[in-house]
């Protein structure tokens, strides 16, 4: 029997009776990050990173809920689990699985650049990787985070010199953070949606965001003019955005690499930024393993998979999760 | 190269006309001359011949980035543009050139002539040398169709911002046989030039659709009606002695049509025809399928012409001993043109569309009714008063199609789209029942809104029976209703049908894969 298997609630280890990001209710549930895909409503027990709980509260309400910090070992009938840095949002983690020696990693979702904000990813040996490849394809390649932030900050300024309002679209758990912490406050006056808002004071930890404010609706527009907003694409056509004067859109995700997906959400810009490894990246993680078997969970998994097999000559597969991946366009905060 | 790729990035940062206007029209006054000719000649689809097939492409791009072929194609298929994914997959560039976009154009040009090693080695270095927008307009430069949503129009309101110059003028200017090798942006644009003046065609003047209840275009008194013809749109110029024949598409095709040579010596200089080639064999008007095989022939052989004739079926006069009659009304335009088509006399290849006047709207849809014996679309209604404007204006022509012909077809495959349906599943197939099996028909691209398109696409994700490549087999479970505008038996279509302009008409969620119409249903439709 392998030390973790994929079944229809989740991914499973036998031996201990615990499940891993599981897609339907399960008794016991170890929650690598609190993007909805990953951390589901309705399991007995959770068990996740100390930074994880309160956003998990917030996104879930009350629940029973065991934290651990790095490295910390919780020893489930002779499993040891542990939780590693994943880098991809405040509190995400990579969970690291072993019993009589063999160790298997599950990524959850990671991204190899440091973003500032989180702890960086921490590679980790293992036998089994089981990890994610959203932007798992030679045509995602990040540019340093800085040239990302140098290009949003001089949008963002000559928006402003022209007043007229910047709109930035960018998934509120994460994304949105990184861009609260990385651009630069000094152009002017930023707001965030109610969401980004909420989820920001329910964080416990403090990430030293500059000030920013509560976008009220009602308010005067001429009080936003020039300024950043900063919103989840969900509310990319909701009514008041249009009442809110001259504005110019972008987005912040991986998927703006491709210029039709930014001409079909009918964006003036898009910026490529993304919480998840590219392609180099991707293999330098499997690499720095050092794992004989690789399993892919979501996003390009066979062509990434074959090319382990191919290329790389490791012993590579992959399962069918429901953690999404594949669409450009998902509302969900999978970018 | 630089000035042009920022260009590019710059119209491809925003969704506003009013910026891509400005950033273009800033471009127009700060470039250099030759850039400017390059970039109008870009922008407008005329480019230098292609040095290199796509295929050593792809290959030369692999080989760069040090990926396997497969895993290109896979990439390309989910990109959905070949420009853009060589652009994203090839190493960062270790330097860079500043080489002007003339320079790099003529190096283009010029490697036509040289060894496959040379091109090869040209190729590489530049991609190693340009940054992502820089790649990415190289490479469609190399591979041609640069569509970037930048009009004519609007690149012609640029031209106009910049230069002063009305944009009805430089559109006229624009149209027609210039190379961009060898025309100075004064001569183009600038200077008021005979020579060139003497093969341009007018820009055309095209109609909108009638929406809603035809009664409300109001006096029924004041409109003209035509059948619409289904043909190619074309302008027959005859001028110094010589004569030219214009598509639509502003593409020269005097020597695809020889059939129009004799009119030379008929129709006296200084006269522009507008209206529609259709291919007449049997001394009747031809379904489209046998003009498309005119259009795609460069080779006009005898016999060719014997078995696909092809007419025009005028139906404006745009010139008139060498005077411009665009701003004289309609009518006593088409009263010179009748004039002068019944003065030529029969045994031409110049057939008049008659013109039609109804006392009343009910007489009128009778007449479109008849649509599809007369072998037309529909109806077009042109206000007698109209002027011949430019591109599409609102109030003055109209055209008032049949009902398409609608099936409903089972969705069997998927493809991924490409441009701004990049990795959606976008481009279906449709079958037919025949015999107890779904036997394919129909592909269609469009009809669907975005909402529905992602449905479909998540769908399509989770039902895949198997994959060819881009291509995948969904299980038949969902009924489209198709809609298609003309039909006709075809031995090149597995189902022995071919079908004008298939498209989906909406989805029909109520019907089961097994309540879809059968492949009789549609020969039934065969006139």
């Amino acid at each position: 029997m392998p030390l973790l298997v994929f079944n229809k609630n989740g991914i499973y280890c036998p031996q201990a009776d615990v499940y891993l990001d599981a897609w339907r209710k399960v008794p016991k549930c170890i929650v690598t990050h609190g993007h909805s895909d990953h951390a589901r409503y309705g399991h007995g027990q959770y068990i996740t990173h100390k930074t994880n709980i309160p956003i998990i509260k917030h996104r879930l309400g009350k629940l029973q809920v065991q934290g651990l910090d790095w490295n910390e070992t919780l020893l489930v009938n002779g499993v040891k689990f542990s939780l590693h840095p994943a880098g991809h949002i405040p509190g995400s983690a990579q969970v690291r699985v072993e019993y009589k020696g063999e160790v298997w990693v599950f990524t959850g979702d990671y991204k190899l650049q440091d973003d500032g904000l989180c702890i960086p990813f921490e590679p980790i040996k293992c036998n089994t990787f089981i990890t994610e490849c959203t932007f798992g394809l030679p045509a995602f390649s990040w540019e340093p985070q800085e040239e990302v932030f140098n290009e949003i900050d001089s949008w963002w300024a000559t928006n402003r010199s022209d007043d007229v309002t910047s709109l930035l679209f960018g998934y509120s758990l994460g994304k949105a953070q990184r861009i609260l912490k990385n651009v630069n406050a000094d152009i002017g006056p930023i707001y965030v949606h109610k969401t980004i808002y909420d989820l920001n004071k329910a964080m416990s930890e403090d990430f030293d965001l500059p000030e920013f404010t509560l976008l009220d609706t009602s308010m005067d527009k001429s009080e936003l003019k020039g300024s950043l907003i900063v919103a989840p694409p969900g509310v990319q056509n909701a009514a008041w955005i249009r009442k809110i004067g001259a504005q110019t859109t972008a987005a912040a995700s991986g998927w703006m690499t491709f210029r039709g997906a930014r001409r079909r959400r009918a964006l003036d810009k898009g910026f490529v930024l993304s919480d998840h490894a590219d392609w180099q990246d991707l293999l330098t993680a499997v690499k720095a393993t050092g794992c004989e078997q690789v399993i892919a969970t979501h996003g390009y998994t066979e062509i990434f998979s074959r090319y382990l097999r191919e290329e790389l000559g490791l012993d590579a597969k992959t399962e069918a999760t429901a953690y999404e991946a594949e669409t450009i366009d998902q509302t969900q905060e999978t970018a | 190269m630089k000035a042009f790729a920022q260009l590019i990035k710059a119209l491809d940062s925003t969704n506003k006309t009013n910026q891509k206007v400005e950033a273009l029209a800033n471009y127009f006054k700060t470039a250099a001359d030759s850039d400017k000719v390059w970039t109008i000649a870009l922008l407008s689809h005329r480019r230098p011949k292609r040095p290199v097939n796509t295929t050593l492409l792809r290959l030369w791009a692999t080989e760069l980035a040090n990926i396997p072929a497969w895993i290109f194609e896979e990439s390309y298929h989910i990109v959905g543009d070949l420009a853009e994914t060589i652009a994203l997959v090839l190493p960062h560039p270790k330097g860079s050139t500043e080489m002007s976009l003339t320079e790099v154009v003529n190096e283009i040009a010029a490697l036509g002539s040289q060894t496959e090693d040379v091109r090869k080695s040209t190729i590489l270095e530049r991609w190693d040398q340009f940054n992502y927008y820089e790649r990415f307009v190289y490479n469609k430069i190399i591979t041609g169709g640069f569509r970037i949503g930048v009009s004519q129009k609007l690149m012609t309101r640029a031209l106009g911002q910049a230069t002063g110059i009305d944009t009805d003028e430089l559109a006229f200017k624009l149209m027609g046989n210039w190379d961009p090798k060898t025309i100075s942006f004064e001569e183009l644009i600038i200077a008021p030039s005979e020579a060139a003046a003497v093969s341009r065609p007018y820009p055309f003047f095209l109609a909108h659709a009638v929406e809603g209840e035809v009664e409300q275009l109001g006096d029924i008194s004041q409109y003209s009606f035509e059948h619409k013809w289904d043909g190619i749109r074309a302008q027959l110029i005859f001028r110094a002695g010589t004569h030219f024949v214009w598509s639509r598409g502003e593409e020269l095709v005097t020597d695809k049509y020889p059939e129009f040579d004799k009119l030379l010596d008929l129709i006296p200089e200084g006269t522009v025809l507008d209206g529609e080639i259709v291919c007449f064999p049997d001394g009747q008007i031809g379904d489209f399928n046998l003009l498309q095989t005119r259009i795609g022939r460069k080779n006009i052989s005898k016999k060719l012409l014997e078995t696909h004739p092809v007419i025009l079926i005028a139906y404006d006069l745009l010139e008139w001993q060498g005077q411009d009659l665009r701003s004289t009304p309609f009518i006593q335009r088409r009263e010179l043109l009748d004039k002068l088509v019944k003065k030529i006399g029969r045994g031409t290849p110049l057939y008049l569309s008659s013109t039609m006047h109804f006392k009343n709207w009910k007489e009128a849809t009778a007449e479109r009714e008849r649509s599809r014996e007369k072998r037309s679309e529909g109806l077009m209604i042109k206000r007698k008063d109209s002027h011949y404007g430019v591109g599409r204006k609102r109030g003055e022509w109209y055209k008032w199609k049949v009902d398409p012909f609608t099936i409903d077809a089972v969705l069997t495959y998927a493809m991924r789209g490409h441009g701004r349906r990049a990795n959606l599943f976008t481009d279906y197939t449709f079958a037919l029942w025949h015999e107890g099996a779904l036997v394919t028909f129909a592909k269609a691209y469009s009809g669907l809104t975005d909402a529905e398109l992602k449905e479909v696409d998540s769908w399509i994700k989770k039902n895949t029976l198997e994959r060819f490549g881009p291509v995948r087999s969904v299980v038949p479970q969902h009924v489209f209703e198709i809609a298609f505008e003309g039909i006709a038996a075809s031995k090149r279509h597995k189902s022995g049908v071919a079908t004008r302009f298939p498209r989906i008409h909406r989805w029909r969620k109520d019907k089961k894969p097994d309540q879809a119409n059968s492949l009789e249903d549609l020969k039934a439709l065969i006139p």
